[in-house]
């Protein structure tokens, strides 16, 4: 009897305790993620601007003048661009490279460092760096190319809309390339080593094991790394920022750069948030998602 | 008389064939995993292998697009590192990135802790979906919380102060850091604290006492974690600040180390080494521990 009484406290207690750990988390994000997206809607209906930021409903005033600028357009469809193509590279290449950190040779902890660079590296800098890769007089890829033979001038990066696009793309997978990989590396390590033996035994060559026992046992883990990787593309706006500031003539201008330039740099923080507001459902896309291939990694 | 041998002979080179076939295809195999490792070394390192010859040349040798920008035409220079640290806010930025850093994950730890212990150990109801709320909270990204932010900011008194950065970068690092920690938790068996109840101590104790001590590893990797995600973070520092000495590495110098159209490269490329190669070191020493993390935390239901 008495045994039983101090189990129920103590189960009691259990639930207070936990309640009063979880509480200031719980309170944290509500106040500082919850109420600012709350904000942000309501934002996108008014005239809020940094100058005068009294609240007044504008109904869907902002609405009407985002859709009006081509410039906004232009940001969605560069978005779309910029996201299928790095998500493409980034899994290509992180399942490639993911191969190579499991495997066991000499010198991989070099390896597994240098490859971790471009990630670890706050993005603002490394985009500094790339700025002079791709300088227009002095980028050492021009100087190699003209070595080569291969050009007679200059190609000016980040001066022409096309190849602007191209480097800004290439600046994203080179950065998410190694968080792909190390997602994918969690899948790979995680398939029982039986199974890839027995395929082994039972004559299944390398890329026969990678194609039939590995591609669909990590399938999930793929498909997260795929997901973060449209993530961290689409919302990111700093390799913009820096490498072009959206241009040439907006060339290279994304939702997240367009709704920082109006919102921040404009002022006018209403078209700032109605832009924003547009990453929204390709967010819940990938989340909901990114869930749906966690939960298959579950069930497995 | 003579069969056997000349069977056992036949064996013996069909086995060797094979194995000089297994061999060569092993050699290959060895040869080709070098060569991509090499590669991707250096596509992934090279901008940073570059950047590090780039910062110690000359302004002569640099200037001039005939030299070849992957050696040393005139003699290498430290001059340009040197003015970073004594001629430029480099110091002032790098200072802030830390303290706020430091505190940052000091209020993530101290949040997120409990949090994750309350979520695997306390059977709460509704804990699930927390768990997935919280995953939904990693997802939302700076770009569609930073106008509002900055006008809570405003209110708050704290524009131009690095104390915003302090107070709103644990909305980054928390959800991640909780997801992590209970990865490190599931792991922990539950007999520990049982035991440690068992022998008297109180919930709360046996989680300060015996819970958090075991956990210290896990703790590390996050506190790496949440301090790699913090000295990234580029939009919220920028909307919030404008004052040079209030400004991070990550807005700092790319704004201020930039005069106009006078970019002082060299400088500009040493503190992008600078920085990057003791974050990645460190990182890497913990990279084993947040695959176990997440492995844990996803996989193991």
């Amino acid at each position: 009897m008495a045994d039983v009484a101090h189990r129920t406290r103590l189960v009691d207690r259990d639930g207070v305790l936990g309640w009063m750990f979880l509480a200031p988390t719980v309170v944290y994000v509500i106040a500082l993620v919850a109420v600012p997206f709350g904000l942000a809607i309501a934002f996108a209906f008014s005239d809020v601007t940094s100058g005068d930021p009294t609240y007044d409903w504008a109904g869907l005033e902002n609405f009407r003048r985002v859709f009006d600028d081509p410039v906004f357009w232009q940001s969605l469809w560069n978005t779309l661009v910029f996201t299928t193509v790095s998500m493409f590279f980034i899994v290509l290449f992180g399942k490639i490279l993911a191969n190579i950190l499991v495997a066991d040779f000499r010198g991989k902890w070099v390896v597994r460092f240098l490859v971790l660079l471009p990630w670890t590296t706050p993005v603002a800098l490394s985009s500094v760096s790339w700025l002079w890769l791709l300088h227009s007089i002095y980028s050492p890829i021009d100087w190699v190319l003209r070595e080569l033979g291969l050009i007679e001038t200059n190609l000016y990066w980040l001066g022409r809309p096309n190849l602007a696009m191209a480097s800004v793309i290439a600046v994203h997978v080179w950065r998410l390339v190694p968080l792909a990989a190390v997602i994918m590396m969690v899948g790979l390590l995680s398939i029982p080593r039986d199974m890839d033996e027995a395929a082994r035994i039972d004559g299944a060559g390398y890329w026969r094991r990678m194609f039939e026992v590995t591609i669909p046992l990590t399938f999930p883990l793929i498909a997260v790394a795929a997901l973060f990787g449209a993530i961290f593309t689409f919302t990111d706006m700093a390799v913009v920022y820096i490498l072009t500031r959206g241009g040439p003539n907006n060339a290279t201008q994304v939702l997240a750069s367009w709704s920082f330039l109006r919102g921040i740099g404009g002022g006018d923080i209403g078209q700032g948030a109605v832009i924003a507001l547009f990453l929204f459902p390709l967010l819940l896309i990938a989340a909901v998602l990114i869930l749906r291939a966690v939960r298959r990694m579950e069930t497995l | 008389m003579t069969t056997p041998p000349v069977t056992l002979d036949a064996a013996a080179e069909d086995a060797g064939r094979v194995r000089r076939h297994y061999a060569r295809r092993h050699v290959m195999g060895r040869v080709g995993l070098y060569t991509l490792a090499i590669l991707a070394a250096l596509a992934s390192a090279g901008p940073f292998l570059w950047s590090s010859i780039t910062a110690t040349k000359l302004n002569a040798d640099l200037y001039n697009p005939q030299n070849n920008p992957f050696a040393y035409n005139q003699p290498a220079t430290f001059d340009h590192v040197r003015f970073l640290f004594t001629e430029t806010t480099f110091p002032t930025f790098a200072w802030n990135t830390l303290w706020v850093g430091l505190l940052v994950v000091l209020i993530t730890l101290a949040l997120g802790v409990p949090a994750a212990y309350s979520l695997t150990r306390l059977d709460l109801r509704g804990s699930g979906t927390l768990g997935i709320a919280i995953f939904f909270v990693y997802l939302i990204p700076p770009s569609l919380l930073f106008l509002s932010l900055t006008r809570m900011v405003v209110w708050l008194g704290l524009q131009d102060s690095t104390w915003s950065l302090v107070l709103i970068y644990p909305t980054i690092t928390l959800p991640v850091s909780i997801w992590l920690l209970i990865g490190f938790l599931k792991a922990l068996p539950k007999d520990v604290e049982e035991q440690a109840m068992i022998d008297g101590y109180s919930r709360g104790g046996a989680f300060l006492r015996v819970v958090v001590p075991l956990l210290f590893p896990g703790i590390v990797a996050v506190v790496v974690f949440a301090f790699t995600l913090t000295a990234s973070e580029f939009i919220y520092a920028l909307a919030f600040i404008s004052p040079t000495s209030e400004k991070v590495v990550s807005t700092g110098i790319p704004t201020e180390l930039v005069r106009g159209d006078v970019f002082h490269w060299q400088s500009l490329q040493a503190s992008n080494i600078v920085i990057a190669v003791p974050i990645a070191l460190i990182f890497n020493l913990f990279l084993a521990r947040f695959i176990a993390g997440f492995t844990m935390g996803a996989v193991k239901g």
